[in-house]
């Protein structure tokens, strides 16, 4: 229930399943089952005659080992989070609206786009949550959307094409014990092969006559020498992120490197290395929390084309996530779509986020930077000076998102004293409202997406036009607009500018 | 599973009806945690001390469940050295644990929610993201 993966194939009345596209999975089972029998038939025999009995056992040990960590990894859910059921998908953008009519009430004269980010503090350290369009849900800290599986993974590390599967909470630990017994596997077959061929030389004396001999062991040691490299890179890496916690995805991202003096570090890490490896490794096992076994029935199927009809009109925004995506063209459309949905919600249409939005997706994207960033500056001032009017000059002084948010919240409390339910709702959703000033000024400039990280897979075409804006330009923007706070901008972002 | 418990729920809960939402609460990590905080929208029709009775023993067992013991690692060592297969056979402590939730929600559903026309939905149900609780004889948009 909930949880539907629109993409996944299942098998064996759910106890399996598999993402959309196992073609290279099926390619990593036979390369490895291939190497390995060409092993136990050509050096295996040889070596458990004139070496050793326990290499054959050792072999076939490693090799089933390899086989099931991999085959677990692959037919397994790795975390799935089950998208939002209608009517939760309803209170939240219920509760989004209650922010909007607060925050559009508290005199501003635009429109500003919803906020789609909320804040929420673990352990002193303020994570931001991203909403997904297609689960519409506030993903959880270290959750991300895979777009191959259409599906928020929790834990998400990366999506693996060899084993065709996400790697997330559920099948870490088996897909590093893959990775680990692999290394020591294509290590073990290596050694053996070039054991089989010095042995041979050494009774004929001639390596050419050793090589037609066994010309077995030459492929096998030629496939493990070129593949063994890969392995043992990737294995030392994981290693790494097991003992400091993290996932590929927060390390590619550098979610946790200290930015502009600013002190970061990883929440989530347990104190010390081998609690760490412990904690991922042997840890607590998730059970599944999507409904395999269940059948699509029609009623159900009627749910996800039909949502629950409410009277509120805002609520079309629902429509959203229905739209199925498969490629990325389509996932392009859908999040192109979303600011011009919320702008019919809404009776100023013609605000300046719009025609930004407009600009830029009409434009060559280069000049749009320019331009839209231009615009911007000269937008976002008046507006700005309305919402900070209502603090008072000892206030401002706090620099901190925070208390303005408090400040904010405050004095549109004190203005609107009937809304008292209403504010109750917001602060429910954590939403900071300079969250909301920055979606004003920047569209999607919060969300912390770079254009070459492949595994952030929600990258909608304003991130993609946003990030084109030099660290240079941002600066002035800053300086300019005297909003430091309020733009948010992640150093992530500015990180990934300098790198280009 | 637990499966059991989690369709009778499932069946109970009503589809067009007000639905109150607890959010979870991220301030100690990715642990399940709920917000303890009272909705506006339940004033009056539950007593405040019962509601954070439920959520605070639903954290319990949550905790109890991602707590790191020494038997979960030493199941989660075996499980690793007999190569998963384990897993087919044998129920984990964390399913133990959901299975509990399950009766425990049954169990409050029927002495606490129920006689109130109200119904706690079992988080597992919801991907352990939110606690769903409907109130019966309220329309949608009540």
């Amino acid at each position: 229930m909930g949880g539907v993966c629109r993409s996944c194939r299942f098998y064996c009345n759910g106890r399996l399943m598999t993402a959309p596209h196992s073609g290279v999975f099926i390619l990593t089972v036979c390369l490895i089952t291939g190497t390995s029998l060409l092993f136990f038939i050509f050096d295996c025999r040889y070596l458990a005659e004139n070496v050793t009995v326990a290499i054959p056992i050792i072999g076939v040990v490693l090799f089933l080992f390899t086989m099931s960590a991999l085959l677990r990894t692959s037919l397994s859910d790795p975390g799935i989070i089950p998208r939002a059921t209608p009517e939760e998908a309803a209170y939240v953008e219920k509760q989004i609206d209650y922010y909007l009519e607060v925050t559009n009430s508290a005199n501003s004269p635009t429109y500003r786009p919803p906020p789609r980010t909320k804040e929420v503090l673990i352990k002193g350290q303020t994570v931001k949550l991203k909403y997904c369009f297609t689960c519409k849900i506030f993903r959880p800290p270290r959750a991300s959307h895979c777009s191959l599986c259409d599906n928020c993974v929790d834990h998400f590390d990366h999506h693996c094409p060899w084993v065709g599967n996400c790697v997330g909470r559920r099948n870490y630990r088996f897909f590093y014990m893959f990775i680990v017994s692999l290394a020591f596997l294509a290590v073990f077959i290596f050694a053996c092969a070039v054991a089989h061929i010095i042995l041979i030389t050494r009774d004929n004396h001639q390596f050419l006559d050793a090589v037609k001999d066994s010309p077995a062991s030459v492929i096998i040691a030629v496939v493990c020498f070129f593949s063994v490299w890969s392995i043992l890179g990737l294995a030392g890496f994981h290693t790494y992120l097991t003992t400091s916690n993290q996932t590929t995805n927060e390390d590619i991202k550098g979610s946790f490197t200290s930015k502009r003096g600013q002190e970061s570090f990883n929440p989530y890490s347990q104190g010390n290395v081998c609690l760490n490896c412990f904690h991922i490794l042997c840890g607590p096992f998730t059970p599944s929390l999507i409904d395999r076994r269940g059948l699509v029935t029609d009623e159900y199927r009627l749910e996800l084309t039909n949502p629950v009809i409410t009277t509120d009109p805002i609520l079309s925004l629902k429509s959203y996530g229905t739209a199925i995506k498969q490629n990325g063209q389509a996932q392009i459309n859908t999040s192109n779509e979303a600011p011009m949905l919320y702008r019919q919600t809404v009776e100023n249409i013609d605000s300046n986020a719009c025609s930004i939005t407009q600009l830029v997706s009409n434009e060559a994207p280069l000049a749009v930077a320019q331009k839209a960033s231009d615009n911007q500056q000269y937008s976002s001032q008046p507006n700005l000076n309305h919402v900070y009017s209502n603090i008072s000059p000892s206030q401002t002084s706090i620099t901190k998102s925070h208390s303005y948010a408090q400040n904010i919240n405050s004095e549109v409390d004190r203005q609107l004293g009937t809304h008292l339910k209403t504010r109750n709702n917001i602060e429910d959703l954590h939403l900071d409202p300079i969250i909301m000033n920055d979606g004003h000024i920047l569209p999607g400039l919060n969300d912390k997406c770079s254009p070459d990280l492949n595994l952030d897979n929600d990258l909608t075409l304003h991130d993609k036009e946003n990030s084109l804006l030099s660290a240079s330009r941002l600066r002035l923007l800053q300086d300019t607009t005297m909003i430091e706070s309020a733009l948010d901008l992640d150093s992530i972002d500015l990180n990934n500018f300098r790198n280009k | 599973m637990g499966t059991h418990h989690n369709s009778e729920t499932e069946q109970m809960a009503p589809q067009q009806c007000l639905k109150v939402f607890i959010q979870r609460d991220y301030s100690e990590g990715t642990i399940v945690k709920f917000q303890t905080r009272f909705p506006t929208e339940l004033e009056g029709r539950i007593e405040r001390q019962a509601f954070e009775h439920t959520i605070t023993k639903l954290n319990e067992y949550f905790a109890m469940a991602e707590k790191a013991t020494c038997a979960t690692y030493c199941e989660g060592c075996l499980a690793c050295l007999t190569a998963y297969l384990i897993y087919i056979c044998k129920e984990t402590h964390y399913e133990k644990c959901l299975r509990k939730v399950s009766k425990f929600v049954a169990e409050q559903n029927e002495r606490v929610y129920q006689p109130r026309g109200l119904i706690v939905t079992d988080p597992s149900m919801r991907g352990l993201r939110v606690i769903e609780i409907s109130c019966l004889d309220r329309p949608p948009n009540a």
